[in-house]
């Protein structure tokens, strides 16, 4: 129950992090915040022989909210999420998901660029970066590149990212600031999503024109459901109930001891209609009705 | 090893750590602050709780070379120097808030993180909370009226003894 022992790194600016994270490539892990990581080095889950540790790395903690959209960089806390005004003005649904992740003690040390490069497939970022148009920033001595949300999520802890890069930022749209919900089952409070769903839509003159529905914890990654945003941008009376159903009938989740397969399915329609709901009656301010 | 320079409620620590030792073990073996309990090992009980620059942090899911230049608090911070307990510390014993003990030290610490960030907030919130800290004793309802004395100075039920 203690990490094996590994070589320590603590850069002090970006360029010399990209230098050890090419020197070190698949030796190595990355530890940001260190929520999802200690516990598997306390377990020996993970046994890198480097560990390199961003926390003196400056410049990775800023929230900006250029032209359309919020920068948030990837040493940013769930704690600061759930807190920070431009968040909660330009990304309001990224706020409201910030407080289901852990408890308090694990919001103020674990990250947002922590969570999605573990990419466990019941974390909330990884549907919230779905849901708003989001993608991911990497950084590595070959250069930076941005990857959509979609692309960058590809199984269970696997993503993207190479090994000799490493994520320093998240981006989200501001477009669905006005109209968006997010649910979630818990078997008990701070406890990984059984079932969450991210929904977030664009509303033009009362009728829905864009809508994104995001769906953690059925699959061995977050999960879109095209069939389920098709149904509320049909316009029917009936949007939110054949939302919920399409959501239900677009998955295949396993069996597991956190719950059956039919349990999660029932989970994700009753999540859907909450979320979906939510999102229909959020108010001009960006303010949901819980 | 490396050399790391701390604050530990209030007075200043330099010691020389291996990058893998445990914050809650460099509290505990290399400082003598064996109030902070190591319970689960990760990160899922809570009795490991400290405030690191004042917020809740678990001490067994930090490096103690994380904790360089850092200002680290525990329970033993309550009631330093021999003084009379804590107000929350005296809550909780006139409340049975414990039995055992093993959770207390993280449990105070996290209620003195909620007297600082939400003193008004009533059980609902302070089972809220109180959610990452596990207790097996208690069934956390003596727990939950001492936290509401010491916020509140009432109505918590105190120990009629």
């Amino acid at each position: 129950m203690k990490p094996p022992r590994f070589a320590y790194y603590s850069p002090r600016t970006l360029p010399e992090l990209l230098e050890v994270l090419e020197e070190t490539g698949d030796e190595a892990v990355v530890l940001a915040g260190g929520q999802s990581l200690l516990p598997m080095l306390n377990l020996r889950l993970a046994t890198p022989s480097h560990v390199i540790d961003l926390g003196r790395v400056p410049g990775l903690d800023s929230i900006a909210s250029p032209n359309g959209s919020v920068e948030v960089g990837a040493m940013v806390t769930h704690r600061r999420m759930e807190t920070d005004p431009i968040v909660a003005a330009v990304a309001p649904l990224a706020q409201r998901a910030a407080g289901y992740v852990g408890y308090l003690a694990i919001r103020n040390r674990g990250t947002v660029g922590g969570s999605v490069a573990h990419a466990d497939p019941a974390a909330e970022w990884p549907i919230v970066l779905l849901a708003l148009d989001g993608n991911v920033g990497l950084a590595s001595s070959r250069g930076w590149r941005n990857v959509a949300a979609e692309d960058f999520f590809e199984s269970v802890y696997t993503t993207a990212r190479r090994p000799d890069e490493v994520v320093t930022s998240l981006r989200f749209s501001s477009r669905f600031a006005h109209s968006w919900g997010f649910s979630e089952f818990q078997r008990r409070t701070g406890d990984f999503a059984t079932v969450a769903v991210a929904v977030a839509c664009v509303v033009e003159s009362g009728e829905v024109a864009e809508a994104r529905v995001a769906i953690a914890g059925v699959a061995d990654r977050p999960l879109r459901c095209r069939e389920a945003e098709s149904a509320l941008t049909a316009g029917s009376a009936s949007a939110a109930i054949d939302a919920a159903e399409a959501a239900r009938d677009c998955i295949d989740p396993v069996s597991d001891i956190h719950g059956s397969s039919s349990f999660r399915k029932r989970l994700v329609y009753a999540e859907t209609l909450r979320a979906v709901r939510q999102a229909l009656t959020v108010n001009e301010a960006g303010i949901g009705d819980g | 090893m490396a050399e790391i320079s701390l604050i530990v409620n209030g007075e200043p620590a330099i010691a020389q750590v291996d990058p893998r030792t445990l914050l809650s073990d460099f509290l505990r073996d290399d400082l003598g602050l064996t109030g902070t309990h190591v319970g689960c090992e990760h990160g899922y009980c809570g009795a490991c709780t400290v405030l690191v620059d004042g917020a809740s942090a678990r001490s067994c899911l930090m490096l103690a070379i994380q904790a360089d230049a850092r200002s680290v608090e525990t329970v033993e911070s309550l009631s330093a120097n021999g003084a009379g307990l804590h107000p929350i510390q005296q809550a909780f014993k006139d409340c049975h808030g414990l039995q055992c003990g093993f959770c207390t030290p993280g449990l105070l610490m996290s209620v003195v993180e909620l007297a600082a960030t939400n003193p008004g907030c009533g059980r609902d919130e302070i089972r809220e909370h109180l959610s990452g800290n596990v207790c097996r004793c208690t069934g956390y309802h003596h727990i939950v009226d001492a936290v509401e004395r010491a916020l509140n100075g009432a109505p918590g039920r105190a120990d009629e003894s």
